[in-house]
């Protein structure tokens, strides 16, 4: 018989704790499970350690101030989403988070997680990396800051060690007329995987001129890439077609998809062209409305 | 004939018996009975699509502790080839034994090869890994053009095609050619001026039941035994059981849980006799239940087929010839829907000269499983196709075309009897007057429309009504509720005995409870184990009448039977149901009556769909926006469940029609063993389905019914396509049409 342990600390100390004094057995945090306990039921051989997260407070709330973003990253997406104040400033990552599943999975899934658990397919991998995000990482040694760019490193790998948690996901405030959104594309409506994503972050001047840019997409190489080329095509501009056109080439440009049964490359490679227009006009749009 | 009446029950809308059970989690479906000393199976299945076996060895399987049997095919008594009706289609009980545990090869990925039974399930699952299976891999065939090549691997050394001239001398992987003709085929297209041609493709489908197979068993030290298991038709279970393993039926009793689903799906078996082998060894109960991927890569999914359809039409739109080849895949072992298919695919028509062959080919898949109208949508999709197509090139509108070509009363049917008053008239014009066929569209829009045609069937239903003491009523049915048919069963009964539905109990009994039923399917239960109940409750009203004139003392003739309750013509004295039966065992004893028939006259129930869709240009993803399906039902007993399954079907076509395929790799391996990449609509993805009942009585059943729960899968296939292909100007003939498929028929368009 497996016996798997179940450990629920109220603090970061405590879990940092458990995890690096567990040597013998492989351990994981959990946060909404909505990845870890799905994996656990198709797996043999998983963790013999479970470190629930949720009952630490700093790992459940989220502070929106002048410094911009902390985000406790066990909140669950249900939760993140009904705030009105965050989605006002990052309208694009709320949007992310608010397609990740259905209502129900969404009162459990939250971002932390679908940033640990590193998919190409992560829809709100893309959101975070288009607004700067960072991840404050917390273990034994103490604390470092990694954008969220580095963070991944390969399909279903980060940068993390496994007595590191992620303790915060940290976002600057955006400056003056920026917005920003985030599009996937899925055959059905919800309750899939992303084909391909795009997240955009655009700054425009009272002129409507772009005076800066973040295209970041998903779906489509081994990690979410950010495609500077794409932002340049955008920069200088006044959004015009041409410059949408030029931002949605380089984006498939830079993609390298996978054939599989979710999409052709050449479908892909297409489409996140598409996505990347259009979550580049919605994010303008945003910028007009404000 | 049955006359225009009024009723008191039929055409209301009641609350269904199985209703609290459902939404409370009370109802115990396939999986939920435990027994006392029970163990858990785990079958152990082939990692290739085509192989032979050298060898099992299944010795450090049992030396595991906690195992406690482990079964082959060994186990199976050597049985003969011989044809068993289940449901609406028929299995060869030798290939039935074969694809429950593989004998000499493996023909599918998945296929079992073995089981075992353990003290705990992750003991059994454990176990199935130290099995030893040795092979010898053959080259899997996947798709019925390669399997027809002259080169191609043979399945089976024993299969030579039925249905030719001559006896074939090789094996092949044609099991059986059919052909209907009727007129001159050549001179019907010579007095066309217009004639379109085309090929069609439809992909493997899933029923997309939620509730995964599942069956807990108990064989006694006497001989008896008991399934339990999740199943469209119990006796059907017991009688397959029994042949695979050389029983007499009166030592299996079914018990037909709760279900969750069939479509079809749950006409056959997988696991009972495996389970019960695994009883008799071990002397233990035994629970069997697949998991989500086992039901996706081992239990029969809806055929794959391969169409060519030519249609030919005078210019004001009279169709001279129709012509089709229908290839189906049969999966593994023969004995796909293709006769059905054959027998549809232009029966809504009435043209003189029509010339149809069908061929069913193994491939090494899955065998394929009834799926709602089995056989029909494939063909149809490619028919009514074919008339959408040709309507464009008439320049006509698809529906003028088709009424103008309409089957109706007195129509000979190719596949035979001449038709008895039908309604594919009647639901063309409620499509053609209806708000949405005039309701205009916008940019990057399409509609279409389709027909379609379903038999129906009638097959064996047994029932018996017991009178409670205080009037109350049961009845006993044997036909497993998969959409709300004790509901209507109930009403039947209440309007035959005048007797409040509340005051009805429907149960479904197991095989020891109840005469013997046909399957529930082929849309047969409503009409024929309704047809039952009628009698038996007819009966009943005739035994408490004569137990009222007998306490009366008058001749029956003399007593009415109003609202349950017992009249005296002549005096206007009254005795209701409750007093009847609370006397009832001083007047000749309890009040009970049963029926047993085989209900002939099921009458064919047309369908026609109205679809919108809006085509996302870069993308190619096609949203469905407005949809309307239009059926024919005789006689709505209780019209919500009606609009339901037209509901139903038209969600499962739509489906069918946009996303949903089984994708193999070369190897023969299902990539999408799973609901996460085998798409089935969402209800976000759908409208609302606003759907008309139409009521042509079928003349052959007292309140008028016609079976509902199939033809509605039929029409959305080319509806939806076929609206695509209006919405961006490209014919779509390739199923499904999916986001990658609609693009780049875009772009070929374009370029
Ligand atoms: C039905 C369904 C639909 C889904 N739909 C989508 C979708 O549309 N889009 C999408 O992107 N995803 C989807 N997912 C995947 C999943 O819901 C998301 O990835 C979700 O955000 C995961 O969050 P969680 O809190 O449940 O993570 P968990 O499952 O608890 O954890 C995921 C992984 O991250 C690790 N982890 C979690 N928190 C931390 C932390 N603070 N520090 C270190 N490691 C941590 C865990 O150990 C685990 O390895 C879906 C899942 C299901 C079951």
């Amino acid at each position: 018989m497996v016996v798997i342990e179940y450990e629920a600390p109220q603090s970061l100390g405590e879990a940092v704790k458990l995890l690096s004094d567990c040597t013998d057995k492989p351990a994981r945090v959990l946060a909404g499970g909505t990845d870890l306990i799905v994996q656990l039921r198709s797996q043999v051989g998983g963790p013999q350690l479970i470190v629930d997260l949720k009952k630490i407070p700093e790992m459940m709330d989220a502070v929106l101030d002048e410094n911009g973003l902390s985000l406790g990253p066990s909140m669950c997406c249900a939760e993140l989403t009904a705030r009105q104040d965050i989605k006002t400033v990052y309208p694009g990552l709320v949007e992310a988070a608010y397609l990740i599943g259905s209502t129900q999975i969404q009162g459990r899934a939250s971002v932390g997680g679908n940033l640990c658990n590193s998919s190409p397919a992560a829809d709100t991998i893309p959101a975070l990396i288009a607004i700067a995000a960072e991840c404050l990482i917390i273990g034994p040694d103490g604390e470092r800051q990694v954008p969220v760019e580095d963070f991944v490193t390969g399909v279903g790998e980060n940068c993390m060690a496994s007595d590191e948690i992620l303790k915060r996901i940290i976002v600057p405030l955006p400056a003056a007329g920026t917005a920003d959104a985030y599009l996937r594309f899925i055959p059905r409506t919800e309750m899939d995987i992303a084909v391909a994503g795009a997240g955009v972050s655009v700054t425009l001047d009272n002129n409507g001129i772009c005076t800066a840019a973040r295209i970041v997409i998903g779906a489509v190489a081994p990690t979410a890439l950010l495609v500077p080329a794409a932002a340049e095509a955008l920069v200088g501009s006044d959004m015009n077609d041409t410059a949408l056109q030029n931002a949605a080439a380089a984006a498939s440009a830079a993609s390298s998809p996978i054939d599989d049964l979710r999409g052709t490359i050449e479908y892909r490679q297409h489409v996140v062209g598409v996505l990347t227009r259009r979550a580049a006009v919605i994010a303008a749009d945003r910028v007009k409305e404000k | 004939m049955s006359e225009v009446k009024d009723y008191k029950y039929i055409g209301q809308r009641t609350i269904r018996p199985d209703g609290f059970d459902k939404v409370t989690g009370r109802a115990n479906f396939g999986a939920d009975l435990t027994l006392p000393g029970m163990l858990w199976a785990r079958v152990k299945r082939s990692p290739y699509a085509h192989a032979r076996i050298i060898d099992i060895d299944t010795s450090k399987a049992e030396a595991l502790a906690g195992v406690m049997a482990v079964a082959t095919a060994a186990d199976f008594p050597a049985i003969a080839s011989e044809t068993l009706q289940m449901g609406e289609t028929s299995a060869d009980i030798r290939d039935l034994a074969r694809n429950n545990l593989a004998l000499e090869k493996v023909l599918y990925h998945g296929h079992a090869v073995a089981a075992v039974a353990a003290v705990s399930q992750t003991i059994a699952d454990q176990a199935v890994e130290l099995i030893e299976v040795e092979y010898a891999e053959l080259t899997p065939v996947m798709d019925v053009l390669e399997a027809i090549k002259d080169d191609a691997p043979i399945l089976h050394d024993d299969l030579f095609t039925a249905g030719l001239a001559e006896t074939p001398e090789t094996p092949s992987n044609i099991a059986m050619r059919m052909e209907l003709k009727k007129g001159d085929i050549d001179a019907g297209f010579a007095e066309a001026d217009v004639i379109v041609e085309r090929e069609y493709q439809t992909p493997t489908v899933h029923q997309g039941y939620i509730e995964p197979h599942a069956c807990t068993v108990r064989y006694d030290e006497d001989g008896q035994s008991m399934i339990w298991c999740c199943t469209q038709g119990h006796f059907d279970v017991r009688a397959s059981t029994a042949k695979i393993l050389n029983m007499e039926l009166s030592k299996i009793k079914v018990i037909a849980s709760e279900i969750g689903g069939g479509f079809g799906g749950k006409t056959t078996i997988y696991l009972e006799p495996v389970a019960l082998v695994l009883s008799k060894k071990s002397g233990r109960p035994v629970k069997l239940v697949m998991n989500r991927e086992e039901v996706f890569r081992a239990s029969g999914p809806g055929s794959a087929t391969r169409s060519w359809i030519k249609v030919g039409a005078r210019k004001d739109g009279t169709i001279t010839a129709m012509q089709g080849i229908l290839h189906y895949e049969a999966g593994a072992f023969k004995g796909s829907p293709m006769a059905p298919g054959v027998m549809c695919v232009f029966t809504p028509y009435d043209v003189a000269n029509v010339h149809i062959e069908g061929f069913d080919v193994v491939v090494n898949k899955p065998k394929v499983a009834a799926y709602r109208a089995p056989g029909a949508p494939q063909a149809e999709f490619a028919a009514e196709s074919a008339i959408n197509e040709l309507a464009d090139k008439l320049d006509m509108d698809p529906i003028e075309l088709r009424l103008k070509n309409a089957a109706k009363e007195g129509t000979q049917a190719i596949y035979g009897p001449k038709f008895k008053a039908i309604g594919l008239v009647e639901c063309l014009e409620a499509a053609k007057n209806s708000a949405h066929y005039k309701s205009p569209l916008g940019k990057n829009q399409g509609r279409s429309i389709a027909a379609g045609f379903w038999f129906n069937a009638g097959m064996s239903s047994s029932v018996v009504i017991n009178m409670n003491p205080d009037g109350t009523v049961v009845v006993v049915e044997g036909s497993p509720d998969i959409g709300g048919s004790r509901a209507s069963m109930a009403m039947m009964a209440a309007e035959e005995l005048g007797i409040a539905v509340e005051k009805i109990k429907p149960i479904i009994a197991d095989t020891d409870g109840v005469g013997l039923n046909s399957t529930t399917g082929g849309s047969r239960t409503t009409f024929a184990t309704g047809m039952a109940i009628i009698e038996a409750a007819q009966d009943v009203v005739k035994q408490m009448k004569e137990r009222a004139a007998a306490v009366w003392n008058v001749t029956l003739d003399q007593v009415d039977w109003v609202d349950g309750v017992a009249v005296n013509t002549a005096d206007e004295a009254r005795l209701s149901a409750a007093e009847i039966c609370a006397a009832a065992g001083s007047t000749g004893g309890p009040i009970s009556a049963r029926a047993s028939l085989t209900a002939r006259g099921a009458g064919p129930s047309f369908a026609v769909h109205v679809a919108d869709v809006e085509v996302d240009p870069d993308t190619g993803k096609v949203d469905v926006i407005r949809y309307t399906a239009i059926q024919d039902a005789g006689k709505a007993i209780h019209p919500g469940y009606v609009e339901g399954q037209y509901q139903g079907g038209a969600a499962q076509g739509i489906g069918w029609a946009l996303n949903e395929e089984y994708i193999y790799d070369e190897n023969g391996v299902l990539e999408n063993a799973g609901y996460l990449d085998y798409r089935i609509p969402l209800a976000s993805d759908l409208p609302m389905i606003e759907t008309v009942i139409v009521e042509v009585p079928n003349p052959f059943h007292p309140y008028g019914v016609r079976g509902v729960g199939e033809s509605s899968i039929i029409p959305p296939l080319a509806a939806v396509s076929s609206a695509v292909s209006n919405a961006i100007g490209v014919r779509m003939s390739e199923l499904p049409c999916s986001p990658p498929r609609v693009l780049k028929a875009i772009q070929s368009r374009d370029n």
